[in-house]
């Protein structure tokens, strides 16, 4: 049977016809439908991991127990999983394990555009990069063979236009493959120093017989065509690739990157006066070929920063450009992402912007957009958990001076969760005077609404604990502790002021559901959610334009008759009608 | 090479870009073309400028649209119709609902809404202008502009054979499918 499957949905087929049984992941964009996907298949047990390193040690133990095991991460989620992949590559596998890591060239969502490959090298596991849907599935079954085969893990590269592009798929079957027998083996899984020395020279053994099985298998292709030249590529790019050139030039496709069949790569270039290596971001494939002493052309004319495409390779390599109307620069109107209408992030961010001499130092969320116009409430957005470290790092620096800045950290509950525990530990343990806001929305909103320890389900949809964000807290050690609405400004501006005034460190909770989320009923009573609209009365509208300070993308404005809130976006959070000095913003009915 | 068609759809997170793309997806591979769609997830989705791209033919290798590729550009909105028309071939053609949606630098009132979008852009390419919104009014749900609009692009399309109802049936909910099925067929006459 043939469907039409993004790259994603191909990978979790691919690793459900691989037998696999574990899987575990963090939500990330452009890897989170991997796991959505596998969770539909119900052979196979998957689960959202609070971040990337727990979710590859986990699948790093459900290896090593005898099954066939699979991580999905977004590329900077393998930074925080970086420590158990570069010692469990030492170690090898019982069952086959693959990690995926989903890079973002372009940085659709993405706070930087790292290339991961250089993870494979410099952890020393096998890499392996397919260049659509049908691939995927393909080497994603073969990525377990080779992780059973070679007895090491996999790692599995796809970037945003291969998770997120969609082309046809052959199905097949699932292949039972059950679990492996386990028995203790210390020396091969417990990483003490003596073992890993003898670890690593194996492992160097290994990767010589990986690179021969990489001269020979069916993942590296060679297209000959009656040409000059040729061209290296791995991954999307040589769909690019093969859209520009067509039959015009031969094509060395590589699938099995690392190590790489330096054999073949030599061989393919002998044939041609003209070698092209076209790869997104960094030189990965190129500064390899050129070591080997081969005169190959690559970033001095593909970009190095970006997501590439068919145009970029042809303005590159062939200067051809099309030809195109432009459009009319001034009927133009930027349209950038913003909080949604009814966004319990819009209250917190709103009466921050108010305060003057603050620091807020943001995390990864929908609520970095806290930093776009008008708010413009933020000062930092690093990476998961530093909402809350950068804070405290903030607080020891301006110690050191006469600053009396008042410094808050802002985090999700997810990102929270992920790595904002430990954060918060060091503010109490180290005793700084930080206020953190948890903006819990009850779900894990940017990446499309996941589960999370917070929710009260998991991943394959059944009940479990809510992990209490107030109990952890309070735990740690954190005396000031408030849960409030974040749509209750008044309660929002209260709670800033006082714990502003503190000397120890403090924690506001603001706990109420993202507007997107699909309410379940114990929510909707607990939150007290009823639908409702507000509406402008115009004859009460002064124009002051206070209202549009909040952002609401439901509130528009009009000289003539003032401010009007559209009734298909509103979800009737108030949050407008108590900025407005006038009364001019009533509920619908009141 | 074989002829490949490019269909690049552009709108504003939440129209439905994904699901019209997905019906037309459909269509065309149970039509036995080889098929490639894009599209984009995360941080753009909000409340941000959305499109995604089909592309069809014999044997499909990228499946992105770069500038002056697409050979049609649906757009959703009128804004989105003009800050896309650039990736029209010259000989491309444009549908493009007549339906407004502010953005933020509009909504907080810091530039106006731009006038005479689409006498502007009649004068760059062809276009085929349509009243989604008010035939969707018709038919009682504000939602369904995405499906009169496939139906405005399958009959500029013409490809006969295309089962359009079949995949319709195939993406929307069972509840939704008669509805549905006016909307494209209020699009596809219009």
């Amino acid at each position: 049977m043939k469907e039409l499957l993004s790259g994603n949905e191909a990978a979790a087929r691919g690793a459900f016809e691989a037998g696999v049984l574990v899987a575990s992941a963090y939500p990330g964009t452009p890897s989170t439908e991997i796991l959505e996907n596998l969770a539909s298949y119900k052979d196979v047990y998957s689960e959202w991991a609070p971040n990337e390193k727990v979710a590859v040690e986990v699948v790093v133990g459900a290896s090593i127990a005898g099954a066939r095991s699979i991580a999905a991460m977004k590329h900077v989620g393998l930074n925080v999983a970086a420590d158990p992949m570069f010692t469990f590559s030492y170690l090898g596998v019982n069952g086959g394990c693959v990690i995926v890591t989903a890079d973002d060239p372009g940085m659709h969502s993405s706070q930087n555009e790292q290339d991961n490959r250089y993870y494979a090298r410099h952890s020393k596991l096998p890499l392996i990069e397919p260049s659509d849907s049908q691939e995927t599935k393909d080497f994603m079954i073969k990525s377990f063979e080779i992780s059973e085969k070679f007895d090491v893990p996999v790692l599995f590269r796809m970037t945003t236009r291969l998770c997120h592009s969609k082309s046809i798929v052959e199905l097949g079957e699932r292949k039972e493959v059950g679990v492996k027998p386990y028995a203790r083996n210390i020396p091969k899984f417990v990483a003490t120093p003596a073992a890993c020395r003898v670890h690593h020279a194996e492992l160097e053994e290994k990767l010589k017989k990986l690179e021969e099985y990489a001269q020979t298998c069916d993942l590296n292709t060679t297209i000959l065509n009656n040409s000059d030249i040729g061209v290296i590529t791995s991954g999307i790019s040589f769909q690019y690739a093969r859209e520009v050139f067509g039959d015009k030039v031969s094509y060395l496709k590589l699938g099995f990157t690392f190590p790489l069949p330096k054999k073949l790569i030599s061989d393919f270039c002998s044939k041609f006066k003209t070698i092209y290596v076209i790869e997104e971001l960094e030189p990965y494939l190129e500064t390899e070929i050129k070591a080997m002493g081969i005169n190959v052309t690559g970033k001095e004319k593909i970009p190095l920063t970006g997501e590439l495409s068919p145009q970029i390779i042809r303005k590159a390599i062939l200067n051809e450009e099309p030809q195109y109307n432009k459009p009319t620069p001034e009927r133009v109107v930027a349209r950038p992402p913003i909080l949604c209408a009814g966004c319990p992030h819009r209250g917190i961010f709103f009466e921050l912007s108010k305060r003057k001499d603050t620091v807020i130092t943001g995390d990864i969320g929908c609520y970095t957009l806290g930093s776009a116009d008008p708010l413009n409430a933020m000062d930092t957005v690093i990476c998961m958990g530093a909402g809350i470290s950068a804070a405290h790092g903030f607080a020891k620096a301006f110690a050191k001076t006469d600053r009396k800045t008042k410094i808050f950290g802002v985090v999700g509950d997810s990102t929270f969760f992920h790595s904002g525990i430990t954060s918060l530990i060091d503010i109490v343990y180290n005793k700084s005077n930080v206020t953190v806001i948890i903006l819990d929305n009850r779900i894990t909103g940017m990446t499309g609404h996941q589960e999370n320890p917070g929710t009260g389900y998991t991943l394959m949809g059944d009940k479990t604990d809510i992990i209490d964000i107030e109990q952890i807290v309070k735990a740690i050690g954190v005396k000031h502790v408030s849960v409030i609405n974040p749509n209750q400004l008044k309660q929002v501006r209260e709670v800033l002021n006082e714990y502003s005034a503190l000397e120890e460190p403090s924690v506001i909770i603001a706990k109420y559901p993202c507007a997107l989320k699909k309410l379940r009923l114990e929510e909707k009573q607990s939150f007290n959610i009823k639908p409702s609209k507000y509406v402008v009365d115009p004859s009460k509208c002064k124009k002051c334009r206070m209202c549009l300070k909040i952002g609401c993308p439901a509130i528009s404005f009009n000289e003539e008759t003032g401010s009007f809130i559209d009734e298909n976006q509103c979800i009737g959070c108030s949050v407008c009608s108590q900025v407005c000095s006038f009364g001019a913003i009533t509920k619908v009915g009141e | 090479m074989t002829e490949i068609t490019s269909i690049l759809f552009a709108g504003v997170g939440g129209q439905g870009i994904v699901l019209t793309s997905k019906i037309l997806s459909s269509a065309l591979i149970q039509a036995g073309y080889d098929v490639k769609m894009s599209e984009v997830h995360g941080m753009a989705q909000r409340g941000g400028s959305v499109t995604t791209q089909v592309r069809f033919g014999e044997k499909v290798f990228s499946p992105i649209i770069g500038k002056g590729e697409a050979d049609i550009l649906v757009a959703f909105e009128k804004i989105e119709a003009m800050r896309y028309v650039d990736y029209l071939k010259l000989k491309g053609k444009l549908i493009a609902n007549d339906f407004k949606i502010p953005s933020a630098p509009i909504f907080s009132a810091k530039v106006k809404y731009p006038r005479g979008i689409f006498a502007d852009l009649e004068g760059k390419v062809y276009t085929k202008r349509v009243h989604a919104a008010e035939a969707a009014k018709e038919l009682g749900n504000m939602k369904v502009q995405n499906i009169i609009i496939l139906g405005v692009l399958a009959k500029v399309l013409g490809l006969n054979n295309l089962d359009w109802k079949a995949s319709i049936k195939k993406e929307v909910k069972p509840e939704f499918f008669d509805l549905n099925l006016k909307a494209f067929e209020a699009g596809y006459y219009m």
